[in-house]
């Protein structure tokens, strides 16, 4: 690539990722008030690191979020969430029934969905890197 | 107030456009941007229904990151769609069947917009008159999705799980 081209790109995706990865937090924990949630941030900030591997190359990518550190965060999320279900069996309530994390209920509702939805971020985005991270080593070799 | 607007009319005629133009296009770079351009409008349709939350999805999944996976994946494809020789009866034929017996199922369904339909009648008043009582946050979506219907979005979030595991099954490395 024209190395000029290249430097715009890069300056720009300066400006442009860390603003990414703050609007995927404020969607992420900005879902109960606002439309957005779990999904929708997960996917935002996959896409800032998928825009970073592509304009700044795998390696360096990886150096920030190894491909074995993103397979575990696959599987956290889910864990997360079904752990979510499984806390408020054990202190007595129904699967995923958070009325049973604290004593009031709108707190614990607050609780329950603030955990499910992290859950939810965090694999959504894992995933959609991991399928990125997939490809692109596909196509290299 | 009006059922059907200007914008309506003209995101369906653009969506419509759209999807002609997927069919005759072979160069798969054009179909995947397209695609994008297709999810988009239909993220605009969402927003005009007033349900943004999809919307949003559909930008972000369909528009945004669907597009970027499958251009990785046509790296290893290749770019242009093999033209076929197959006959063209058999497939016109089960896609009239199938199209008939889709319109054939939308009679039965209540108007567009019936507030009496079934799905206004049934669960959505007690979500939408107790949710801020019962779960105490403002966006009904959100209740809706983490909190009474838990049970889905566990099941949502297992679906994507799955999916990373078949594209590493299929393409990922194992541990050197």
């Amino acid at each position: 690539m024209d190395r000029k081209i290249t430097l715009i790109l890069r300056e720009v995706c300066y400006i442009i990722i860390p603003a990414v990865i703050l609007y995927a937090l404020y969607v992420q924990f900005h879902g109960e008030y606002g439309p957005g949630g779990g999904f929708q941030a997960g996917v935002i900030f996959a896409a800032a690191i998928i825009l970073y591997s592509l304009v700044f190359g795998r390696d360096k990518a990886q150096k920030i979020l190894p491909s074995h550190i993103v397979r575990i965060f696959v599987s956290l999320g889910v864990l997360i969430y079904a752990g979510v279900g499984v806390t408020t069996m054990l202190l007595g309530g129904n699967y995923l029934d958070y009325n049973a994390l604290l004593h009031d209920p709108q707190h614990a509702q607050h609780l329950g969905i603030f955990l499910i939805e992290l859950g939810v971020g965090i694999t959504v985005a894992a995933v959609m890197i991991i399928i990125f991270y997939a490809l692109d080593e596909f196509t290299e070799e | 107030m009006e059922v059907v607007t200007t914008i309506d009319i003209t995101l369906l005629t653009l969506l419509a456009l759209t999807a002609i133009a997927l069919m005759h296009i072979r160069n798969l770079l054009a179909v995947i941007l397209l695609s994008g351009i297709y999810s988009l409008l239909t993220a605009a349709l969402f927003v005009t229904l007033d349900a943004v939350d999809v919307a949003f999805t559909e930008a972000a999944v369909g528009a945004g990151l669907t597009t970027v996976l499958l251009l990785g994946a046509i790296a290893i494809t290749g770019r242009d769609q093999t033209v076929t020789r197959h006959s063209r009866i058999l497939p016109l034929l089960v896609i009239t069947i199938t199209a008939s017996a889709l319109i054939y199922g939308t009679l039965d369904m209540p108007l567009f917009g019936d507030p009496f339909a079934p799905i206004h009648t049934h669960v959505a008043p007690h979500y939408l008159n107790k949710s801020f009582e019962e779960i105490g946050i403002p966006n009904v979506v959100t209740s809706i999705l983490a909190s009474y219907r838990g049970y889905d979005t566990l099941g949502e979030v297992t679906v994507v799980f799955t999916a990373a595991v078949g594209v590493l099954l299929l393409l990922g490395k194992s541990k050197k």
